[in-house]
Formats: structure tokens, C-alpha cells, sequence
């Protein structure tokens, strides 16, 4: 009995964050499509539903029913467990990812408004998140195409090199929180956020966090112009919506972290707004710095990839080493 | 015969896991049954902007990818000493950043000489 | 449910492994050797340490098994290299003299009670990556350092033998 409690509370946690996290995701290809539409004067999809809101579900039934073509030349094995690779990450990120303040009960059963609190919350994420890389440059390697080859090679590297300005940038948070734990990140919050104390490291992590999601204007990998769509270029059908789920999934992922580790997480900004429940405060958090990522992908051009590469090697990880330096320097006399 | 607790705070990571793979797994297993299979050779052909694929898809690429994961390897391992750095900065005071000031400091000589030899550099 | 855990990591990391240099393909040895990696960080959780578990995953799966892919994939589409059988002797020697040196520090240990300062209690309260922290920042002042010029001589070897290929 002990252990099927045990066993049954995550289950539920579990379910139930899968599903939010894969609505959300469906929703989010609907909502950028509409931002994108209206920043560029346009209605954007109108037809599936009111104001074309079924419009996920309609794709979502539409890469289901599609035929799964494996190219001929393809690594079979590998080509179809790549997408899963590069899912499965994004997914069981949000493991770690405190929701909201207080646990509720429903039928005798206490849900804690995370599905576990571990004491290396932030390493855990950084961990698997990692894994993902594997996905995107094993699919491209397997797929015998030139195009995919060289946007899994060109998304791997810039994976891995952005990887390490973000893993510095949030030293910054971690010297002031003094703890990995995601639960007591966001607790550390309590009086001020730490974006104002880190707002270099904030800048530098959602820069990195628009590369490593491979989102424009860092969207090298996938590059419409040059590579036809890049590590995916010859996936169809379910697989290809691996990709794209996985996509949105780390872009939620990456903007829950940053609501997490620089915006308070579930805190309210002031003391007279606390009326409104957390909850709403971490989602509207989220919401903005899903925003944010839509926005520039409407506002700025794709950089070259030289450009890219320079720009992570030559100035993200030393300007995130400088805020090291500063950052402890400063703590060190502040706190005497 | 095993010392401890069993870290019961990881079960449902786990548990999360599998189930991850599962929907992956079971996805993909039921769009099996349902979607068309109708292959002939111009379908399952690469693309190659509409062209007949010529020579090895798997085409030689520069050496610099090859670097660039290299150094991250470096650089990674750097960072990983800065977590429990960074979680006992308050306790292990003006010792414990002179020591990391230092450990940055020559990992910077490193990095300047990759600069400098023209590891970072993109053509 | 320990040792169901235990005999089931053990056992996955031994046979993807022994997968790792018996498979054919390369790239599914890389595979292979990333499954192990993560079992092996299972392991350590097992054992209580999930500052170590999660650098396994990091360092290993996520840096170190990243670069043997990109070499992997470096060299067989650069330099179609066949695959060396001729070494298997010279292998198995140093195969041989790693598993002794094994045994004999398996043997000469002792498995007693006594465990030092660090027990599972103590760790756990002041936490896992704290007391790793303290340990490395504190007593182990100068081995970080000597890693530190580990860590440097070894990016300024890379580098010094990537150099011919920098400037073309």
C-alpha cells in the first residue's frame, strides 16, 4: 500500500504534466503563427475553428495519418529512434520544474505542485538536455542526405557551444541562491528576483536559451535558405512531429527555467498583487518569455553561421566568465 | 549488503522516463497501423533539390567541428567544477575564490591560446 | 527493490559494454556506450551520489561521448579507415593487466564497517553537492589547481596538433 501511494501520486503528477506540457506545446504552434501573422499584417490560420483555434489538433491528426518514409540509403535503426532521443529530454525536463507554492489534496492524496524535488534540480536538466543533442545530429547523420548531415553536424556544434555560456550564466544565480535545488532557487526569490542582481547572466541565458532550442535568429540547423530544413530534412509523418513537439517542448522548458532562476518563479512582483494565485504569476512569466522568443523570431534576420559561432565562442562565454568574476568578487564583500 | 536509502526523491524521474518512451515508442507503434505505406524508389530517394543523388551522402566536413567539440569537452569539464563551487561560495570564503579565481585564470591562458592559434575562428 | 535495481544497472552497463567493442557500426557503438553511461550515473544514484550521477551524465554522455561521435563521424567520412583487427593481441595483454590491477585493489580493500567521517547521514543533511564542494574548495585545495593545468595542457595539445588543419 505504502509503495502503490507511492508509485500512484507521480503517476497522476506525471500524466498530468505530460498532458499540460503537450497541450501547451500544440498551442504554442497555433499562438506563433498568429503573432507572426499579425506582426506581418496578416489573419494566419482562420479556417479549423474560430479564429482557426483547432488548428493544432488538425495538424496533430494530419502528421498522424501521414506516411513515415525512411529514405532508402537511411540508417533504419537509427533513424527512427532519433526523434525519440531528442523528444524524450525535452519532456522529462519538466520533472523538476516547481509549478506552484503550496501542495494540494484531492481525495485523501497530497500533489506537491512539482513532480519531484531533487537536490541537483538544475544539473538535472542541463544533463538531459544534453542527451537531445545526440538526437539531432544522429537523425541527421542517418538520413544519407547531404542537407540533413550537415544541419545535424552545424546544430550539434552550435548545441554543444552555447551549452557552456548558458551552464556559466547561471553561476551568477546559483552564487546567490547557494543551492541546485530548483524549489529552493525560486525560495531564494522571496525578497527580490534575481534578474535585477544578474541582469547580465539573465541576458546571456536567454540568448543562449534562443540558440540552444535552435530558434531564430540561431535557427543555422535547420536553415530554410541554405538547408532545406536541415537535421529533419527527410523525416515525414509522426517522426517529423517528434522534431517540432520537441522544439516547442524545450522552448517551454527553457522559459520555465528562466522564470525559475531569474524571474521569481511563482512569486509575485509585489506584495499587494500576491491576491493572484501563483500559479498564474509562473504561467504569465512563461507566456512573456515565450513571447519574447516569437517576437525576435518576427523582428531579426538569421545570422551566418560564422557569425553564430564567433559570436557564442567570442563573446558569450567570456562576457559569462566576466560575470562570474564580478558576481563573486562583489558577494564576497557584500557579504564580508 | 547495500549502505543508505534508496534515493526515493529519482523514482519518479524514472518513472517519467519510461513513460516518456512509451508515448515516443507507442506513438510511433500506433501511427504504424493506420498510416499508408505506398513506397516506390522516387519517393524514398534523398533529397537533393530535385536532382538524382549523386556521390555519398555522408560528405567530409572540416576539421573544426571536430575542435569545437573538443575544446567544449575542456570547457565543460571547467564548468563542472564551478557548480559546488558556486553552492559553497558562503561558507568556504576568501580561500575558496582566490582558488577559483585562479582555476579560471589558467583555463583563460587556454583559451586565449585557442584564440590566438585560430580554434575559434569560422571561414 | 535494492538489489533488483542494482543486478538490473549492473547488468545493462556490463552488456552494452560488451556491445560497445563488439558491434560492427561505429555509431552504434557510440549508442551503445551512452546507454551505458547513463546506467552507470543510475549507479551512483544508487550509491547516494547524485552530485556524481548528474557530472556522469554531463561530462560523459553529454561532452566527452558528443566528441567521440563527432570524431566517429569525422573519420569515417573523411578518411573511409578500415577497422584494425592486427591490435587484438596487444589488447588483450593490456586488458589482462587492467583486470589484475582490479583484483588486486578489490582484494586489499577492506570492506569493513568503518566507513570515515562522511557517512550517509552526514551527507545527506549537509547535501550531496555541498559537502563535495567544501571537500574540493577546503582539503583539496591543490589537486583542483593541478587539474585546472591538466585541463589546460590538454587544450593547448589539442589545439597545437589541430593546428596545421586551423590554417588551411
Amino acid at each position: 500500500m505504502e509503495i502503490g501511494l507511492k508509485i500512484l501520486v507521480p503517476l497522476i503528477e506525471i500524466s498530468v504534466v505530460l498532458g499540460i506540457v503537450l497541450f501547451h506545446v500544440a498551442y504554442i504552434t497555433y499562438f506563433e503563427r498568429k503573432i507572426l501573422s499579425h506582426m506581418q499584417d496578416r489573419l494566419g490560420p482562420m479556417e479549423v475553428g474560430p479564429h482557426g483555434l483547432l488548428q493544432p489538433i488538425a495538424d496533430g491528426l494530419k502528421l498522424f495519418f501521414k506516411e513515415d518514409i525512411i529514405p532508402a540509403g537511411a540508417d533504419k535503426i537509427i533513424f527512427s529512434i532519433a526523434p525519440i532521443i531528442v523528444l524524450v529530454p525535452a519532456l522529462i525536463g519538466f520533472a523538476v520544474i516547481p509549478f506552484a507554492k503550496e501542495s494540494i489534496t484531492i481525495f485523501g492524496l497530497t500533489f506537491k505542485p512539482f513532480i519531484t524535488d531533487i537536490n541537483i534540480g538544475i544539473l538535472y536538466i542541463f544533463a538531459f538536455a544534453s542527451i537531445g543533442a545526440y538526437g539531432v545530429i544522429l537523425g541527421g547523420w542517418a538520413s544519407n542526405s547531404k542537407y540533413a548531415l550537415l544541419g545535424g553536424l552545424r546544430a550539434g556544434a552550435q548545441m554543444v557551444s552555447y551549452e557552456l555560456a548558458l551552464g556559466l550564466s547561471i553561476i551568477g544565480v546559483l552564487l546567490l541562491s547557494q543551492s541546485l535545488s530548483m524549489v529552493q532557487i525560486v525560495e531564494a526569490q522571496n525578497r527580490i528576483w534575481f534578474v535585477l542582481l544578474q541582469p547580465v547572466a539573465f541576458v546571456i541565458y536567454v540568448i543562449c536559451a534562443v540558440a540552444e532550442t535552435n530558434r531564430l535568429p540561431f535557427d543555422m540547423p535547420e536553415a530554410e535558405s541554405e538547408l532545406v530544413a536541415g537535421f529533419f530534412t527527410e523525416y515525414s509523418g509522426m517522426r517529423f512531429s517528434f522534431f517540432f513537439l520537441a522544439e516547442y517542448a524545450n522552448m517551454i522548458l527553457v522559459s520555465c527555467i528562466a522564470a525559475i532562476l531569474f524571474l521569481g518563479g511563482w512569486h509575485a512582483p509585489f506584495k499587494f498583487l500576491e491576491f493572484i494565485p501563483p500559479t498564474i504569476w509562473f504561467i504569465l512569466k512563461v507566456y512573456f518569455i515565450l513571447f519574447f522568443f516569437i517576437w525576435i523570431r518576427g523582428t531579426l534576420p538569421r545570422v551566418r553561421y560564422d557569425q553564430l559561432m564567433k559570436f557564442g565562442w567570442k563573446v558569450m562565454i567570456p562576457l559569462s566568465l566576466a560575470n562570474i568574476i564580478v558576481t563573486s568578487i562583489v558577494l564576497y564583500i557584500v557579504r564580508g | 549488503m547495500f549502505g543508505g536509502y534508496l534515493p526515493s526523491n529519482y523514482l519518479p524521474i524514472v518513472v517519467f522516463i519510461i513513460i516518456a518512451i512509451a508515448f515516443g515508442a507507442g506513438t510511433i507503434v500506433a501511427g504504424y497501423l493506420v498510416r499508408p505505406k505506398k513506397t516506390y524508389p522516387e519517393k524514398l530517394s534523398p533529397y537533393e533539390s530535385g536532382m538524382k543523388p549523386f556521390s555519398d551522402a555522408r560528405t567530409p566536413f572540416p576539421m573544426r567541428y571536430y575542435i569545437i567539440a573538443m575544446l567544449f569537452v575542456l570547457f565543460d569539464i571547467e564548468v563542472v567544477f564551478l557548480y559546488p563551487w558556486a553552492v559553497v561560495f558562503n561558507k568556504i570564503g576568501l580561500y575558496g575564490l582566490i582558488e577559483m579565481m585562479l582555476f579560471i585564470a589558467i583555463l583563460l591562458v587556454g583559451y586565449f591560446y585557442a584564440w590566438k592559434k585560430g580554434a575559434l575562428e569560422w571561414d | 527493490m535494492l538489489s533488483f535495481l542494482f543486478f538490473y544497472l549492473a547488468g545493462v552497463t556490463v552488456i552494452s559494454s560488451l556491445l560497445v567493442i563488439s558491434l560492427r557500426n561505429i555509431v552504434y557503438s557510440v549508442l551503445a556506450l551512452l546507454v551505458a553511461f547513463i546506467h552507470i550515473a543510475g549507479l551512483y544514484l544508487l550509491l547516494n551520489a547524485e552530485f556524481i550521477a548528474a557530472i556522469q551524465i554531463v561530462v560523459y554522455a553529454g561532452a566527452i561521448l558528443i566528441f567521440y561521435l563527432f570524431g566517429v563521424m569525422f573519420f569515417s567520412t573523411n578518411l573511409k579507415a578500415k577497422v584494425i583487427h592486427h591490435q587484438y593481441p596487444i589488447a588483450i595483454i593490456i586488458g589482462l593487466f587492467i583486470l589484475g590491477e582490479f583484483i588486486v585493489a578489490i582484494y586489499s580493500s577492506t570492506f569493513s564497517m568503518n566507513r570515515g567521517e562522511y557517512t550517509v547521514q552526514k551527507i545527506a543533511e549537509a547535501g550531496n553537492t555541498e559537502t563535495i564542494g567544501m571537500l574540493l574548495y577546503g582539503v583539496y585545495l591543490l589537486p583542483v589547481e593541478i587539474a585546472s593545468l591538466i585541463l589546460l595542457v590538454a587544450m593547448i595539445g589539442a589545439i597545437f596538433l589541430a593546428k596545421r588543419e586551423l590554417k588551411t
